[in-house]
């Protein structure tokens, strides 16, 4: 009987590695197909308006010019990374090509090519934004990413995931807040911010026995976002949590954190 | 002006429509021939076209590849612990063509002691506190940008880069504030494909051996990456 069990077992296992591989397979296989064609169906071509279009090796402003492409050549735009573009002219010759100079190339029909490049105005009208703080939370560090979503430019939910480190206890905390920009076109945009959530706390295994606890918090707080470039911005913010225990009093603690952000 | 346009747009039709009911009714009574579009209606119809031919700025479907993705495995120094394996994954973002961040997860497993070894006496941690996990979020920057030549044909992008960060460390039983700062190497195999040679320093507070002092913990490795 036992015997039997075993092999129902091993046959299980065998089964499941089985199909991973065959998962494995079936995404290299997509991958591997899919992936030129889906090159291929993005492959812009534009002409050089300019007297000469500059091919440097790399995506960046160090690399050496190795070619360069005549006014009136078209070259193919392969990919993109962050500034740069990889083209193929019209002999084959690939290489990199700053996006100012590709700015002033044409699509074939005569109209100027345009690229996506995140503004200022998309900082204040950007619907979705995530990013990363670190700092002090009541003596103890804090490491925190957060996701926010945008009602409007004034209004946004924030969800908060953060880690608290300290000398004697550590320990994790989520909440979600509503945010209020007063000038959310501002460079330097002030918010004030209110919310809740959750806290749980671990006491360090060195110190004397202690007990974890979970107890819910309520903050009020207030910052300031900083459109920094492209779609970067700088956070830094103060908030007051009071933590509801179990016990007689409230503990109030203070937190001071920055960090960097996204929008898209 | 719209509504000007949109009132040619309406005349216009009607005048055409009027005009072919000439020609048919000419058709029909035989009168006429059967060419000669009135040479009139043309003008009007140019003078409109490029109105009614929208400028559309259409901004190409480029594939951007701004994000890196890979593994890593190489040996990890435990201060105090003996060196063992690590291995881990990366991801990172790259934000210019200077700067971008990274998130790192990691693991290793810590060894024996000196002193547990020459004592021979009661190990200091039970085997699952010895797991060594490690995540990182570190800002990193490409400082020196270049390309290596393998022979008379053959030339490769390369990038030397500093990282520095925060994050956490999850060993004998706790989860420890971790800096992390480090140099790497990144050898670009084609356009998309990266190798990365890594040397980090991992750096937190541990009070476990009785008194609180900062260790450093030194990891090499070697890596693969996907730019997507």
């Amino acid at each position: 009987m036992s015997a039997r069990s075993i092999t129902i077992i091993h046959s299980t296992h065998r089964l499941t590695r089985v199909s991973w591989a065959a998962l494995l397979l079936l995404v290299m296989s997509q991958v591997l197909t899919a992936e030129p064609a889906h090159a291929k169906a993005d492959y812009r071509t534009v002409s050089v308006a300019d007297p000469y279009l500059e091919l440097r090796t790399g995506p960046g402003i160090g690399y050496p010019k190795f070619y360069v492409v005549e006014r009136g050549e078209s070259v193919d735009i392969l990919k993109r990374r962050t500034d740069w573009f990889l083209v193929r002219a019209e002999n084959g010759k690939e290489g990199w090509v700053s996006q100012e100079q590709l700015q002033r190339t044409l699509q074939p029909d005569g109209q100027e090519i345009e690229f996506a490049a995140a503004s200022q105005a998309d900082f204040t009208d950007a619907r979705w934004e995530a990013g990363i703080l670190a700092g002090d939370f009541g003596g103890a560090n804090i490491i925190s990413l957060y996701g926010s979503f945008s009602l409007n430019p004034h209004v946004s939910i924030e969800a908060w995931g953060s880690q608290i480190l300290g000398n004697f206890s550590n320990g994790w905390m989520g909440s979600i807040n509503v945010v209020h920009e007063t000038w959310p076109d501002w460079r330097i945009s002030p918010f004030f911010t209110l919310g809740t959530g959750v806290i749980h706390t671990e006491p360090k295994s060195t110190i004397v026995q202690g007990e974890d606890r979970t107890d819910q918090v309520a903050h009020v707080g207030a910052g300031v976002r900083i459109y920094a470039t492209r779609r970067f911005v700088l956070r830094a913010e103060y908030k007051s949590y009071v933590v509801f225990t179990s016990r007689d009093d409230n503990e109030e603690v203070e937190e001071w954190k920055v960090g960097f952000a996204f929008f898209f | 002006m719209e509504s000007r346009f949109r009132l040619l747009f309406l005349v216009l039709p009607v005048f055409a429509l009027g005009l072919n009911g000439c020609a048919a009714t000419k058709n029909l009574f035989g009168r006429g021939n059967n060419s000669a579009p009135p040479p009139t209606a043309e003008a009007p119809g140019q003078v409109i076209d490029p109105e009614v031919e929208r400028r559309e700025i259409k901004e190409p479907k480029i594939d951007t590849e701004n994000f890196e993705i890979g593994a890593f495995v190489g040996i990890m120094s435990v201060e105090d612990f003996e060196s063992n394996i690590v291995y881990g994954v990366r991801l990172a973002y790259h934000v210019t063509e200077g700067f971008f961040v990274e998130g790192t997860f990691g693991q290793t497993d810590a060894g024996l002691t000196s002193f547990e070894r020459l004592s021979g006496g009661a190990p200091i941690l039970s085997d699952s506190d010895r797991t060594f996990t490690f995540y990182n979020l570190n800002l990193g920057y490409n400082i020196l940008p270049g390309e290596v030549f393998l022979g008379e044909g053959r030339a490769y992008n390369t990038n030397l880069y500093l990282i520095a960060g925060l994050g956490s460390t999850r060993f004998a039983g706790d989860d420890r504030f971790t800096v992390n700062f480090g140099v790497g190497y990144r050898f670009l195999l084609t356009d998309s494909i990266a190798l990365h040679l890594d040397f980090r320093d991992h750096l937190f507070d541990i009070d476990l051996l009785g008194e609180d002092k900062t260790v450093h913990n030194l990891e090499g490795n070697l890596g693969v990456t996907v730019f997507f």
